[in-house]
Formats: C-alpha cells, sequence, structure tokens
C-alpha cells in the first residue's frame, strides 16, 4: 500500500510538472523524492513476495491500514521536504520580497 | 532493517562526484570562447543532480519508515538489529541483497533516464537545425 500511494504521488507530481511550463515551483525535486522511494519500496516489496510467495497480495486488514497510514506521511513528509526547500531557495524572489516588506 | 544504508552511501559518493564535476564544467566553460555546442547538451553534473535527488529523496522516506517501525532508533545503536549478533548477521545479508539492488535499480533507471532525455535533445536540435536550413 506505501509502495502504491508513493506511486501515484510520483506519477502525479511529473503529470504536474510536464504540465508547466517552467520549473519555478521546483517540482522536479519532488518527482525524483518519490520515484527515488518508490522504486526502493518496489524492491523491498519484490523481495517480500520472493520470501511470502502469493500471500503478499492479500496482506491482513490492519496491515493494510497500518500501510495505508505510513504512504500517506510518507507523502506529507516528501511535500514538507519540497516546501521547505522551495522557501529556502526562494527561487522567485517572494519569501525575501516579504521579509523586506516587513 | 537498513537497507537504506546502501543506497545512503551511494548518494554521499555521487553528491561529491558531482560537485567536482560542477567545479571542473565551471572552468571549462571560462577557458572556451566557443560554448554554443555544449549549451544544446545536458551537461554531465546536471544528470548527476538528478541520480543524487533521487537517491537522496528515496533513502529519506525508507529511514522514515524505518523510523516508523521501529527499527531505527535514536539511541545507540540506532539500528535494533545491532542489538544481537543474528539480527546483525540479518542486516547485513539485507543490505548485501536487497539494499544492494534498490542502489543499482536506482541507477539503471537513472541510466535510463539520461539515454531518453539526450535522445529528446538531440532530437529537438535537429529538429531546429532543418527549420532552420529550410527557412
Amino acid at each position: 500500500m506505501t509502495l502504491l500511494i508513493t506511486v501515484f504521488a510520483a506519477v502525479s507530481v511529473t503529470a504536474f510538472w510536464y504540465c508547466r511550463k517552467n520549473d519555478e515551483m521546483q517540482l522536479l525535486t519532488l518527482c525524483f523524492l518519490y520515484w527515488g522511494a518508490s522504486i526502493m519500496w518496489f524492491v523491498d516489496a519484490v523481495f517480500e513476495y520472493i520470501g511470502d510467495g502469493a500471500a503478499f497480495f492479500s496482506p491482513a486488514l490492519e496491515d493494510m491500514l497500518n500501510d495505508t497510514y505510513l504512504g500517506l506521511s510518507v507523502v506529507a513528509l516528501g511535500l514538507v521536504i519540497w516546501i521547505v526547500k522551495l522557501l529556502i531557495t526562494d527561487p522567485k524572489g517572494s519569501v525575501r520580497m516579504a521579509l523586506k516588506k516587513d | 532493517m537498513a537497507c537504506f544504508l546502501v543506497p545512503a552511501a551511494e548518494a554521499v559518493v555521487v553528491k561529491t562526484v558531482e560537485k567536482m564535476v560542477k567545479k571542473s564544467e565551471a572552468e571549462a566553460v571560462l577557458s572556451t570562447d566557443n560554448n554554443e555546442e555544449k549549451e544544446i547538451k545536458i551537461p554531465l553534473s546536471r544528470k548527476l543532480n538528478w541520480l543524487s535527488h533521487m537517491l537522496i529523496g528515496g533513502v529519506i522516506l525508507l529511514l522514515f519508515e524505518h523510523i516508523w517501525h521501529g527499527e531505527v532508533v535514536p539511541w545507540f545503536p540506532f539500528l535494533t538489529a545491532m542489538s544481537s549478533p543474528d539480527g546483525t548477521a540479518a542486516m547485513l545479508l539485507e543490505m548485501s541483497t536487497a539494499g544492494v539492488c534498490m542502489a543499482v535499480l536506482v541507477t539503471v533507471v537513472w541510466a535510463v533516464m539520461c539515454f531518453a532525455a539526450d535522445s529528446i535533445v538531440s532530437r529537438k536540435n535537429s529538429k531546429a537545425t532543418a527549420k532552420g536550413a529550410e527557412e
């Protein structure tokens, strides 16, 4: 479930990045963040499948809920990392302008 | 257990190489006058930046997952698997199998991505040249 949620997040962010004409929002960073994690969890899933066999595809409800919660938390953490990086690098100069005004 | 440590080590190496390549590219730009041909190619430092972002991003999110599952703790020895010799052996086995596979797969995906990006850029360049020749 964590892998699925991260893959959906990666695909959505990549589509958003493709629609934009420039990368002022630094969406590429978020793309790489989610794709990197997705690839690593995919490998984890393959090893789990090798170990558990077909049981891998029928997890217990409690495990699925926990994995969903983890997946959503991971997506949230990725977004937090991205927004912090965006505000620090400040490519549009909005933060600097706001601070100068005050 | 600690599979993310292998891609983390690769990320450190890649980031170091990226900084060195970026420095040498900046020096090369300063020393040459005609940069027209170089500008239409994707610099190696930029490609390495993609790989380091993928590795660092994946490692951070995997570290979070390991903390979630109680495999990484904020006190010594930081990895719960290291509290017993059997656990340490299992951890090393996982690092040498899953960890290495993670690092290899991310690198392979990055290599394919670089190849695709290069072919897209060269396709656009050749289209622009053909259009210019027609005009």
